[in-house]
C-alpha cells in the first residue's frame, strides 16, 4: 500500500496514477479496441496480415496516448497557438505540393511517411479555440465569436478545398463544440445556424460532383444500385439480415462474400451489425455512450477553462464521429467517409483519436483535488 | 477582492459548462436512441426483407444440362450420338486485355468473323465469371497446341462438352434431323427453365419431334457465390435425368441402299413395313451434312445450302407435294368398283384420246395410239388414261373423292416427324373454298389420272400403297420403334391403327392382280425394267409420271435448264412379295421422266436390298 495525499492506493492504482492514466477510460478504450480487432478479423476476410497491421497501429496509438498523457495541460495550452499555426501552414503546403490520393489532394509525403495535415487540425483547432477562450472571461462576447469562428473556418475552408468534406466537417464540429461549451449565448447559435443555412447553397456549389452524388443518393440510394447507391443498399442488407442476434462471428455472408464494400474501413459497423445483431449493436452504442460520458466527466472536473473546453470538445467530437458513421452506414446520413472511431481499419484516424484520449488522460490526472 | 471576483467568475463558468455538457449528453442520448430505433427498424422490423435480399445476393442456382438420349436404327446402329467436343472458352475476368488475347490466339487457331461476332455477343450477355464460347469443335492438334501454351493465355479454357454428332451423315439428315443452337424462336416453344443449361435443341426431324423425350430433365446445383460471382461452395445438387434413348423403325442398311439407289438423282424414297406401319427407310435426296448446324453454321454456308438449286435442306419425302400421276389409278379404279360404276370384267376400247360428249376438247392418252381393248386390271397395268377418263366422267368427282379420302389423300399421315404436309385432294367444295370457282367436268378427268390440282407427298403415296397391300388395314406410319436403353426397360411402341378402308374382297383382288400384271406381264408399264429381269419374288406395283407445271413468271428462261426442269417426275409405288407383302415402297425421282424406266429400277434395288440376302436369295420376311 502506498499512501499519496492521505488516501490508500493499490499498486495498480498507483501505477496508473504515476502514468497519468484514467482507469475507467483506459478500460473502456481497451474493450473497444479489442472488439475492433475481433470485428476487423472478420471484416478483412480473416486476414492475419490486416490483424497484425491494425495491432501495430493500435500499439502506436497507445504509445502516442501514453506520451501525450505525460504532457502537463499547461504545456498543451502553451503549444496550442504554435500547433495551430503549423497545421495551417501544412494545409497550405498540401495545396501546393500535396499528393493526390483517391482523387483528392490530402496527403503530404514526408519521405518516410505520408500523412494528412488535416488530421492535426482535428486537435489543433479545438486547442486553439480553447486557448483563445481561456484568455477571456465570462460568456463569449461578439468579438470572441468573430475571432473563434474565424479560427475555425480558415482551416475548415482549407480542408474542404482539398477536398475532404468529412474531415472539414469534423474539424469544424470540434471547433464549434468548444464555443458551445464555453457558454456562448443561445441567440448567437441561432444566428450561426441562420448563417449556416444561408451557406448551404454556397457549400453545394463548392462541392465536387462525387460529393453531391453522395448526398443525392442518400435520399434515394436505389436510384443508382450499381454506382453510389450500392454501398448503402448492401450495408442495409447486411445490417437488416443480421436480425436480433446476428449471423455469428465470421458468418456474415454480406461481408464474407464481399458484397459489402469498404467493409473493413468506413462500413465496418455493418459487418458488426450483421454478425452480432441488434443485441450486439445496442451494446456497442452503449459502450460509445459510456466512453463519451466518462470523457465529459473528466472535463467537468478539469482544473481550468482550457482543459475543460478541450476535454469536452474531444469527448463530444468522438460522439459526433460515432453518430455520423453509424448514421451513414444505416442510410440516415450521406456517405461522407467518416470511420467508426477506434474500430475501422486505418492508422491516421486511430492515432489522432488516441492522442486525443492522451490529452483527456492528462486532464484527468490534473483534476481539481479538492472540490471547493 | 479581484481574486474573489475571479473565483466567482470561474465558478459561474464551471456551472455553465456543467449545464452545457448535461445538455450535450441529453442530445447524444437522443441521437443514440434515434440510431437504435433505426437499427431496430432494419434488424427487427425489416429483418425478413433484408434476409431475402441477402440470400438472393449469395445464392445462385445453376442448371445442370441433362445428357441427351441417343438415336439408333432398328438394329442398334447409332444414328445420333453424343461425343465430347473441345471448345475454346474465355473467362473475361481473368483474361485482362481481351483484344490482345484474341490477337495472340490467332496464332493457335483460326478465328472467323462469325466466331468473333458470336464471342462479342456472348461477352455482353454473360454473367460474371461465366466463360464465353470463342470457338467450338477444336481438333486434337489445336487442343494440344493451346494446352501447351496455356500459361501465356490467361483466362483461356479448353472445355469438353457433349455435342451431338451424326455418324451416318447426310443420307440420314432428313429422317433423323439435326440439332442447332437454341434461338429466340425455340425459346418461345419450350420451357426455358428446362433449357437453362443447354445450348442446343432439336431443329428438325426426329430430333425435333421427340425433343421432350430426348432432352431429359435438367438438374440443379445451388451454389454460394461471392460479390464477383465466383462460386465459393456447393450447397445442394439435384442431378439431371438423362434423356431417353430412342430406337427408330429405320433400317440403316436399307436407308443407305435406298439413298444409293437414287444414284445422285433428286427425289425421295419411303419404305414401310405394311404389317405395322414401321418406316423402314425415309430418304430425301440430296441430303445435307448435319454437323455444321451443331457447331453453328456460318451465314455463308447456310445461304449456300438454301440457294442450292437441288434444295438439299428440303425434305421431299414429307414436305414435297407432287401430282401422284398414274399411281392414283388403282384407287380410282377401286372407287369405281365400289361405287358400282363399272365391273372388273367390263371391257372398253381405249383409243388415244377421250372426249366429253358434246365437247370439242380431246383429253389425250400418254400413248398416242391408245391401248386397245382393256378391262380394269389391264387398264391399270398398261396405265390407260382414256379408260380412267371414261370412268371418271361417269362417276363424277363427288363419287370419286370419298374413297380417296379414306386412303388418306389430302390429309397429313401423322408421322412422328416434322415438316409433313397434307397434299391436296380436290373436290367441288375444295375448289369453291380455295378458288371460289365451280368445278368443271374436265377437271374430274385429269384428277382421275393424278394430275391437275391433286398433290401428294411421297409419304402419302407409300401410305395409300400400304393400304392397298393390306386390303384396307391402315397402321399409321411411324418412326419410333422403342424407347429406353436396349435390354433395360425397353419400351416398344405399339402401332396405331387408323380407320380401315372397307371395300369388297373381290375388288381388292382385282387391283392386286392389276398391280402384279403391271410388273410381271409384258404389257405392264414396269415390265421392261423389273418383270423382264425375272426377280426371285413377285412385285406388285404401279408406275407414274407426274407432270411438272409451267415455269413461274419470275423464273429466268434458260433453255438447257428449262428443258430439264420441265421433265416429268418419275414415280413408282409398289409392294413385295406380292402374295405376302413385307415392304411397301414409294419412289419419286424429280424430273426423272418416265416412272417405269427411271423410278421402277430404283424400287427394284431397294426391294432387293431388303428381301434378298447376299447370295441373292429371298430371306425370312422382315429379317434383313
Amino acid at each position: 500500500m502506498i499512501s499519496v495525499t492521505g488516501r490508500e492506493l493499490t499498486t495498480g492504482q498507483w501505477v496508473l496514477r504515476s502514468l497519468r492514466l484514467d482507469s475507467v477510460l483506459l478500460l473502456l478504450l481497451a474493450i473497444l479496441l479489442m472488439l475492433g480487432l475481433v470485428v476487423l478479423f472478420s471484416a478483412s476476410g480473416q486476414s492475419m496480415q490486416a490483424l497484425e497491421r491494425q495491432s501495430l497501429r493500435i500499439a502506436l496509438g497507445v504509445a502516442a496516448m501514453l506520451v501525450v498523457a505525460q504532457i502537463p495541460v499547461r504545456s498543451l495550452r502553451a503549444a496550442a497557438p504554435w500547433l495551430f499555426l503549423a497545421g495551417v501552414a501544412l494545409l497550405l503546403a498540401v495545396m501546393v505540393a500535396g499528393e493526390v490520393g483517391k482523387g483528392a489532394q490530402r496527403w503530404l509525403d514526408l519521405g518516410i511517411l505520408r500523412f494528412q495535415p488535416s488530421e492535426i487540425m482535428k486537435l489543433a483547432v479545438p486547442m486553439m479555440v480553447a486557448w483563445y477562450l481561456s484568455l477571456r472571461h465570462g460568456r463569449p462576447r461578439f468579438r470572441d465569436l468573430l475571432v473563434t469562428v474565424t479560427l475555425v473556418l480558415v482551416p475548415v475552408y482549407l480542408i474542404m478545398s482539398q477536398p475532404d468534406l468529412g474531415t472539414a466537417m469534423l474539424v469544424g464540429t470540434a471547433g464549434f463544440l468548444v464555443i458551445f461549451l464555453a457558454g456562448l449565448g443561445w441567440r448567437w447559435f441561432v444566428g450561426l445556424g441562420a448563417v449556416a443555412a444561408a451557406a448551404i447553397p454556397l457549400l453545394w456549389s463548392q462541392m465536387h460532383e462525387y460529393q453531391r452524388q453522395r448526398v443525392i443518393t442518400l435520399f434515394n440510394p436505389e436510384s443508382d444500385p450499381l454506382g453510389t447507391g450500392y454501398h448503402i443498399i448492401q450495408s442495409k442488407i447486411a445490417i437488416g439480415s443480421g436480425g436480433m442476434y446476428g449471423k455469428g462471428w465470421l458468418n456474415g455472408t454480406q461481408s464474407q462474400l464481399e458484397f459489402l464494400p469498404e467493409r473493413s474501413t468506413d462500413f465496418i459497423f455493418a459487418v458488426y451489425a450483421e454478425e452480432f445483431g441488434f443485441i450486439g449493436v445496442a451494446l456497442l452504442l452503449l459502450l460509445y455512450f459510456v466512453i463519451v460520458a466518462r470523457g465529459l466527466w473528466v472535463a467537468a472536473l478539469a482544473q481550468d477553462r482550457f482543459a475543460r473546453l478541450l476535454g469536452g470538445s474531444i469527448s463530444l467530437t468522438f460522439a459526433v464521429y460515432t453518430v455520423v458513421n453509424i448514421g451513414m452506414v444505416t442510410g440516415l446520413l450521406p456517405v461522407v467517409g467518416v470511420p467508426l472511431p477506434l474500430v475501422s481499419y486505418g492508422g491516421t484516424s486511430l492515432v489522432t483519436l488516441m492522442v486525443a484520449f492522451g490529452i483527456l488522460m492528462s486532464i484527468a490526472s490534473e483534476k481539481r483535488l479538492v472540490n471547493r | 477582492m479581484a481574486e474573489r471576483e475571479a473565483y466567482g467568475e470561474e465558478q459561474r463558468d464551471r456551472e455553465r459548462f456543467a449545464f452545457r455538457i448535461v445538455l450535450a449528453l441529453l442530445v447524444l442520448g437522443a441521437l443514440m436512441l434515434l440510431l437504435g430505433w433505426r437499427l431496430s427498424g432494419l434488424q427487427v422490423g425489416a429483418h425478413s426483407h433484408f434476409t431475402t435480399l441477402s440470400e438472393n445476393n449469395r445464392l445462385r442456382v445453376e442448371s445442370l444440362a441433362p445428357t441427351r438420349g441417343v438415336i439408333r436404327d432398328r438394329n442398334g446402329v447409332l444414328l445420333a450420338g453424343n461425343r465430347a467436343s473441345y471448345q475454346l472458352e474465355v473467362t473475361i475476368e481473368q483474361a485482362g486485355d481481351v483484344d490482345a488475347l484474341l490477337e495472340r490466339l490467332q496464332d493457335f487457331v483460326e478465328l472467323s468473323q462469325a466466331d468473333l461476332a458470336r464471342f462479342r455477343r456472348g461477352m455482353r450477355q454473360r454473367r460474371p465469371f461465366e466463360p464465353v464460347l470463342l470457338k467450338a469443335g477444336l481438333d486434337d492438334a489445336t487442343v494440344a497446341r493451346i494446352a501447351v501454351s496455356r500459361h501465356e493465355l490467361p483466362g483461356v479454357e479448353i472445355e469438353a462438352r457433349p455435342l451431338r454428332y451424326y455418324p451416318m451423315g447426310s443420307q440420314f439428315s432428313h429422317v433423323v434431323g439435326y440439332m442447332g443452337r437454341i434461338n429466340q424462336r425455340d425459346l418461345e416453344r419450350v420451357d426455358p427453365r428446362a433449357y437453362a443449361g443447354t445450348s442446343h435443341i432439336g431443329k428438325s426431324g426426329v430430333e425435333r419431334y421427340y425433343e421432350d423425350l430426348l432432352h431429359g430433365t435438367p438438374g440443379y446445383r445451388q451454389v454460394e457465390v461471392n460479390a464477383q460471382g465466383r462460386v465459393i461452395r456447393e450447397l445442394s445438387v439435384t442431378p439431371s435425368v438423362p434423356g431417353t434413348d430412342i430406337t427408330l423403325t429405320i433400317d440403316a442398311r436399307l436407308q443407305q441402299a435406298a439413298y444409293q439407289a437414287m444414284k445422285g438423282q433428286d427425289g425421295a424414297i419411303v419404305a414401310l413395313d405394311p404389317n405395322n406401319g414401321e418406316v423402314l427407310a425415309l430418304v430425301s435426296a440430296p441430303g445435307f451434312d448435319p454437323e455444321p448446324f451443331v457447331h453453328g453454321i456460318s451465314h455463308a454456308a447456310f445461304a449456300e445450302l438454301q440457294s442450292d438449286p437441288r434444295k438439299p435442306l428440303f425434305n421431299r419425302a414429307l414436305s414435297g407435294q407432287y401430282p401422284p400421276g398414274s399411281t392414283v389409278k388403282p384407287l380410282v379404279g377401286l372407287a369405281a368398283l365400289d361405287e358400282r360404276v363399272t365391273t372388273a370384267d367390263r371391257e372398253m376400247f381405249a383409243r388415244g384420246y377421250f372426249q366429253i360428249p358434246g365437247h370439242e376438247r380431246r383429253y389425250r392418252d400418254w400413248r398416242r395410239e391408245g391401248h386397245g381393248r382393256v378391262d380394269m386390271a389391264r387398264a391399270i397395268a398398261v396405265s390407260s388414261d382414256v379408260y380412267f377418263y371414261d370412268l371418271a366422267h361417269t362417276m363424277e368427282i363427288d363419287r370419286m373423292v370419298p374413297l380417296l379420302r379414306d386412303f388418306g389423300l389430302g390429309r397429313q399421315v401423322g408421322i412422328d416427324s416434322t415438316g409433313e404436309r397434307g397434299g391436296i385432294l380436290p373436290s367441288r367444295d375444295w375448289k369453291r373454298a380455295t378458288q371460289n370457282q365451280p368445278w368443271f367436268p374436265g377437271e374430274t378427268l385429269i384428277t382421275a389420272i393424278g394430275q391437275g390440282y391433286m398433290l401428294t407427298t411421297p409419304l402419302q403415296m407409300a401410305d395409300f400403297t400400304m393400304t392397298l397391300a393390306n386390303r384396307g388395314k391402315r397402321p399409321r406410319p411411324h418412326l419410333l420403334l422403342s424407347m429406353g436403353v436396349d435390354g433395360d426397360g425397353l419400351d416398344p411402341v405399339l402401332p396405331e391403327h387408323r380407320e380401315p378402308v372397307e371395300v369388297a374382297p373381290e375388288h381388292w383382288d382385282t387391283v392386286h392382280k392389276a398391280l402384279i400384271e403391271a410388273v410381271h406381264q409384258p404389257h405392264g408399264t414396269a415390265w421392261g425394267s423389273i418383270g423382264s429381269t425375272r426377280p426371285p419374288y413377285q412385285i406388285a406395283g404401279k408406275t407414274g409420271t407426274s407432270q411438272v407445271f409451267g415455269l413461274g413468271e419470275d423464273e429466268e428462261y434458260d433453255e438447257e435448264e428449262l428443258a430439264r426442269r420441265l421433265w416429268d417426275h418419275a414415280l413408282f409405288v409398289g409392294y413385295a412379295p406380292a402374295e405376302d407383302p413385307q415392304i411397301v415402297l414409294a419412289v419419286l425421282v424429280e424430273h426423272g421422266g418416265s416412272g417405269g424406266r427411271v423410278a421402277a429400277p430404283v424400287a427394284r434395288e431397294v426391294m432387293d436390298a431388303y428381301l434378298l440376302n447376299d447370295a441373292g436369295m429371298t430371306v425370312e420376311a422382315g429379317a434383313p
